[in-house]
């Protein structure tokens, strides 16, 4: 499926990062000015979606995509999550596990900003975006989310789903839009459902119409909530195979999930959480070969016992 | 890349196969089936037609052998009548219907306006939202007779330079306010019946709140109140008979004025009948409309 065209010249991710110079990945929009400019000539031909984050892999700046210091949030009286530390370095996958309940989709909705947070810090890119005077939209804009339930836009087909950010919010003209809607489709195993409503998908479609979505506009990160959640076990399949090729993109990704099988083999760090609080962090070998915590065992042994790992 | 286009390009063929067409034969099974299906249609039919018969007869021997009948016959169902107020009541009519027109446009504009004004958060539209809240409130619980009252003797009273005091357009916006009212609380009960989660998916995205408004929420939220709306529009339609009163001489003004020299009631009938035929249609409209709605609704929901 992403198998690259003959166009393309040279395999961009590894031998690219080292011209493309990590200066660029500093700030979310210096980046992305960068991708615009080139977008007529290698845009167009790559099939892999890799344009954003290319610079610095190799780079050791270090500075992680995605950080979280100290952060709490409460709902009333209840806190959901309790001095929550997270780093996200470029080009990784985080894997966020943990009971429902315990506080996964809170830490993706504070990180994209649809929540507040009450107290800590979060950087995306070393810039703070939980100070006040930063705009949420743009900071949004950097960030592309799936969620559990699709969240598609009933009243337009895929492709207007797809190009509406990139027209109303990047200033895409609508051809290129298209054209770059279509690329993904493409890639996604979804040529067909261009002009289709979403009511008209399977589950497993429109959530991979939704991953889409969530890229059209080459987000600098990608949080993913429970996605294959709400789909039929057949249809897991498929979603989790897109995720697995964005990571071979090398797109940073962190996602709440339930599939402990598939976070052990895509994920460079896992975290679990429980209650609110980062009780175990670590290689996917040192979460799931040898928890420290009793609860993390325990909360392990459930997953076992329900077949899911 | 190759193999999945030619998958594509199979994909769409026919099940049965281009070489061998109308092969499926229908089994006994399904001949019987429907053969009782159009029985039991047939039969339906048939006691539907039989019971309107007797209804109707009935109804008819209790209105004609009730005492009043004759004079009732001739005050108001005279032939005689209705043929002298018919031209004229049409003549009237046409001004209901630019009245309906012009204030229906103008109706579903402003209720947008004030729904769109209740929903804004922020403290910078505070005033807006009450001014809003208030109108609403004020004007669904006035009565539109009163409120035709006061606007169309009310307003010239005043003597305000360069404002009208024709009765129509007095009359006219009269109806708009009250029916804005109504309409705004439609429109709004769209809006909030818009999930949050596709707000938040929208913003996610990095639409302004603005944007998101007018991409994502509205056009949801119309499409969900256009069976109520066009309800309120069948409802404005009949109301417009209402500026008679301020003397604009539409359908109901010109059987009033027949009946004003005659004592013959009959050109209300006609015009009231009229009234009827015409929100006949607009009323089948909307029951269309609504079993569409249901329709597509129904086929979202099998995912
Ligand atoms: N908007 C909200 N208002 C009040 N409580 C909430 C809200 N959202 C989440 N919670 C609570 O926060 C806790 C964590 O929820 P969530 O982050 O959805 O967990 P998870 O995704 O891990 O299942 C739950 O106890 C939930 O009830
Ligand atoms: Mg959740």
């Amino acid at each position: 499926m992403t198998e690259p065209e003959p166009v393309r010249t040279a395999e961009p991710d590894r031998a690219g990062a080292s011209d493309r110079t990590s200066a660029s990945h500093r700030t979310g929009t210096s980046d992305r000015t960068s991708t615009s400019g080139r977008t007529s000539t290698s845009d167009r031909t790559s099939t892999s979606d890799r344009t954003d984050g290319e610079a610095g892999r190799t780079s050791e700046t270090s500075e992680p995509v995605l950080r979280l210091e100290a952060v709490r949030k409460s709902f009333g009286r209840s806190v959901v999550l309790r001095d929550v530390d997270l780093e996200v370095p470029s080009h990784t996958v985080t894997a966020l596990i943990g009971a429902s309940g315990s506080g996964k989709s809170t830490l993706l909705r504070c990180a994209n900003l649809l929540e507040e947070i009450d107290d800590g810090a979060i950087f995306l890119d070393g810039e703070e975006i939980t100070d006040p005077r930063v705009d949420p939209d743009a900071v949004r804009r950097r960030i592309g989310v799936v969620f559990q339930a699709y969240n598609l836009f009933p009243h337009m087909t895929v492709e207007q789903n797809i190009t509406l950010a990139p027209r109303r919010v990047h200033g895409v003209s609508r051809e290129a839009a298209r054209e770059r809607a279509r690329e993904l489709l493409e890639r996604l195993g979804l040529a067909d459902k261009a002009g289709e409503y979403p009511d008209r998908l399977s589950g497993g479609q429109q959530q991979r119409v939704a991953i889409v979505r969530a890229l059209a506009a080459r987000p600098r990160l990608l949080l993913l909530d429970e996605i294959t959640a709400a789909l039929d076990p057949e249809l897991v399949g498929e979603v989790l195979g897109v995720v697995r090729d964005l990571k071979e993109d090398g797109m940073t990704m962190v996602l709440a999930t339930h599939e402990m099988g598939f976070a052990r083999e895509v994920a460079d760090q896992v975290c679990f959480l429980d209650g609110g609080v980062v009780l175990e962090r670590g290689t996917p070998q040192e979460i799931f070969g040898a928890p420290r915590q009793e609860r993390t065992r325990r909360f392990l042994r459930r997953i076992v016992a329900a077949g899911r790992l | 890349m190759s193999a999945r286009e030619a998958v594509a390009r199979e994909e769409p063929g026919d099940p049965e196969g281009p070489g061998e067409p109308g092969r499926y034969v229908p089994s006994a099974r399904r001949i019987a089936r429907e053969r009782f299906h159009r029985t039991r249609a047939r039969r339906a039919t048939a006691i539907a037609a039989v019971s309107s018969l007797v209804t109707a007869v009935v109804l008819y021997f209790v209105i004609t052998r009730s005492p009043g009948w004759p004079r009732t016959r001739d005050t108001f169902f005279s032939a005689h009548y209705a043929r002298e107020a018919l031209p004229k009541v049409l003549d009237g009519l046409w001004l209901n219907v630019r009245l309906l027109v012009i204030c229906g446009a103008c109706v579903l504009a402003l209720g947008l306006l004030l729904a769109v004004a209740r929903t804004l958060r922020g403290p910078v539209f505070f005033p807006l939202r009450a001014l809003a809240t208030a109108y609403t409130d004020f004007f669904r619980g006035l009565p539109l007779i009163i409120c035709l009252l006061l606007v169309v003797f009310g307003v010239p009273a005043l003597r305000l330079q360069g404002v009208t005091s024709n009765p129509v357009l007095l009359g006219g916006a009269a109806l708009t306010l009250t029916y804005s009212a109504y309409v705004a609380e439609v429109f709004r009960a769209g809006i909030e019946s818009v999930h949050p989660s596709q707000r938040a998916a929208a913003r996610s995205l990095g639409l302004s709140a603005g944007r998101t408004l007018r991409y994502v929420v509205l056009p949801q939220a119309v499409r969900r109140v256009v069976p109520p709306l066009l309800n309120d529009l069948v409802s404005l339609q009949k109301d417009t008979g209402l500026v008679s009163i301020a003397g604009a001489v539409d359908a109901v003004y010109a059987a009033q004025i027949i009946t004003g020299k005659s004592f013959n009631y009959t050109p209300y009938v006609v015009a009231g009948l009229i009234f009827v035929a015409l929100t006949i249609p607009m009323t089948r409209f909307t029951d269309w409309i609504t079993a569409r709605t249901d329709r597509r609704r129904a086929q979202g929901g099998i995912v």
